[in-house]
């Protein structure tokens, strides 16, 4: 497949967004029930402007999404399908989820609270943690709604696999919590080691599934043949003209048209940045300490993430290819 | 219900390419729009087409067959392309299982170019829609032609009637019986798309003639003519009575 600009971002811009929300909410709800500690009062401005970041990476993978589209000024008309089409369930939970994530924000922003209930003696319910839930529903939603379009293409035999979607939800949690980290470094450091360590987790997590499923998409075999293409049981078939003109939407949107060496060093340095590095660097900023470092493991993961997405779509054969043998 | 459909003869085509202009023509001309090219005499030529004629060879040299292709969407009656489409562009109709898209609709995302096994879609450069085969639905129930020329374009223009056209799910139709008797057969069936569109293969046409064809063996006066007529009390079988 040809790797689309707009869907990496895409992609990769709401993932970082999902998993910096999840960060914020994960320490909210330790906090709250005392598994590290009680809640500081700075924690509030964390989460405020941690919402702040991530409404803002949401909104730029909106816009990148756009770019996808031919027809962008219709792109409402995407809504209508939820009951067939993953597309439209991610169109429509993308808005709903940012909606959540700008209300969680804007709650602790305004230090408005209320106290709901108080489970047992100890444990406060705010507004705050129900609406941080509701996020977090969404958030895994929407997770599953896009590894959920690419794996629901029977196919498209590299993606459909239940890893596609689990690669989905560890790649963008692991950019997320990375991000957290490097936010804790900047502004709030009592919090850069429970940030760091659930990041360098989440990170080594997401390696292991990812090299999962390059495994299997190298041990993969494909359905689709040029015999059953053309339906001529013959072992050799050698594709002499392609139709008129040669040239057509087939033979850009389906090939990613570099060289094999190409794929190769994007695999490496995908494993590289956005895996090995990320958790070095993020090792040696715990370690040290040096709360820089942990927002170069960002930089370099998201690197890494972008580059993963290429490789996703590159790595992906499409059988309609086989009716392109020459491109 | 009806399941309008093409059957192609991949023994009979020649890769003349004329459903192809001929389909490019009418449905370039027709009410939804052009189907444009884009630097059609330059070196890197390209364009939006409903269907297209490919050539494959198939076998080793000297051992040879040429293999003319003509592909088009296959109104597959399990299409994977419509329930992914999130606008409800793409869609089947119930009436005549012709796989349609709403150029009104559709927002360009090619989600339904990714679903379709068979890269039978095409995203019009121009209009930013996708494009498709269409059957020719603009001209299949058009009371102003003739009635044989409500037909699809391509099936009009085949000069050796390598395509046929019909309803697959009326057993009495010329396609149905084409499928039946021809071996006739889907393109991948391994994805359960069960598409529309059948082709029928390459087959031996050639005839061996031996000499006792020629002269019947059962002619005991070796000379072919009409048998002596039998009495009328005797019984009177074909092959054994001209009459
Ligand atoms: S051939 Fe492709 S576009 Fe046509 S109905 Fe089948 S899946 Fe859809
Ligand atoms: S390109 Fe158009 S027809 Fe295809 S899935 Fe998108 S909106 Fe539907």
């Amino acid at each position: 497949m040809h790797p689309a600009f707009s869907v990496i971002l895409l992609t990769t811009l709401i993932g970082a967004g999902q998993g910096l929300f999840l960060a914020l909410y994960t320490d909210q709800v330790y906090s709250v029930f005392r598994v590290i500690r009680a809640l500081p009062p700075t924690a509030s401005g964390l989460y405020a402007m941690g919402s702040l970041i991530a409404l803002v990476l949401l909104a730029a993978g909106l816009l990148a999404s756009f770019f996808h589209l031919g027809r962008p000024e219709r792109a409402w008309r995407a809504a209508s399908q939820w009951r067939t089409s993953w597309l439209s369930r991610e169109v429509l939970l993308l808005p709903a989820f940012m909606a959540l994530v700008a209300a969680y924000g804007g709650l602790h922003h305004l230090g408005w609270d209320p106290l709901l209930a108080r489970l047992g003696d100890s444990i406060p319910v705010h507004l705050s943690l129900l609406v941080g839930a509701a996020g977090t529903l969404a958030a895994f939603a929407l997770f599953i709604c896009t590894g959920m379009i690419y794996a629901s293409l029977r196919f498209l035999q590299e993606w459909a696999s239940p890893l596609t979607v689990l690669n989905f939800i560890l790649l963008g949690t692991a950019s997320g919590f990375t991000l957290a980290a490097g936010l804790a470094a900047w502004r709030w450091p009592a919090l850069t080691g429970f940030y760091g360590l659930w990041a360098i987790a989440l990170t080594l997590a997401a390696a292991v599934l990812r090299t999962a499923s390059l495994v299997r998409n190298h041990r993969l075999r494909h359905r689709s043949s040029p015999q059953t293409a053309i339906g001529i049981r013959h072992p050799q078939i050698v594709q002499k003209a392609q139709g008129a003109m040669g040239g057509a939407f087939n033979t850009r949107e389906f090939f990613h048209g570099r060289s094999d060496a190409w794929v190769r060093l994007v695999r490496h340095l995908f494993l590289l940045l956005g895996f090995v590095l990320p958790v070095a660097v993020m090792a040696a900023g715990l370690l040290l300490p040096a709360p820089r470092l942990l927002v170069l493991a960002f930089a370099l993961q998201y690197l890494g993430l972008v580059a993963e997405r290429w490789y996703f779509f590159a790595e992906a054969r499409h059988p309609q290819n086989l009716y392109y043998q020459a491109a | 219900m009806t399941q309008l459909a093409l059957v192609i003869d991949l023994n009979v085509c020649v890769g003349c390419h004329a459903c192809v202009t001929s389909c490019k023509e009418w449905n370039t001309s027709g009410s939804a729009g052009p189907l444009p090219d884009h630097n059609p005499y330059g070196a890197d030529p390209s364009g939006t087409f409903f269907n297209r004629v490919q050539t494959f060879e198939v076998g080793c040299f000297p051992n040879t067959q040429t293999v003319h292709f003509p592909k088009s969407c296959l109104h597959c009656e399990e299409p994977p392309c419509v329930p992914v489409c999130p606008t409800g562009a793409s869609y089947k109709r119930a009436e005549d299982g012709i796989v349609l898209v709403d150029y009104d609709k559709c927002i360009g995302c090619k989600y339904c170019a990714w679903a379709c096994p068979y890269g039978a879609r095409e995203l019009d450069e121009q209009q930013k829609v996708m494009k498709k085969c269409t059957l020719c639905v603009d001209r299949i129930y058009d009371e102003s032609l003739p009635p044989a020329e409500r037909r699809p374009a391509c099936v009009l223009a085949c000069p050796t009637s390598a395509r046929l056209f019909g309803d697959i799910h009326d057993p009495e139709s010329e396609v149905s019986e084409a499928i039946r008797e021809n071996g006739g057969y889907q393109l991948m069936p391994e994805w359960g798309t069960r598409p529309a569109n059948h082709y029928l293969p390459r087959r031996r046409v050639r005839m061996e003639i031996h000499a006792d064809e020629l002269e019947r063996v059962d002619n005991p006066l070796r000379k072919e003519r009409q048998q002596p007529r039998p009495a009328l009390d005797e019984p009177s079988l074909d092959d054994v009575t001209s009459w």
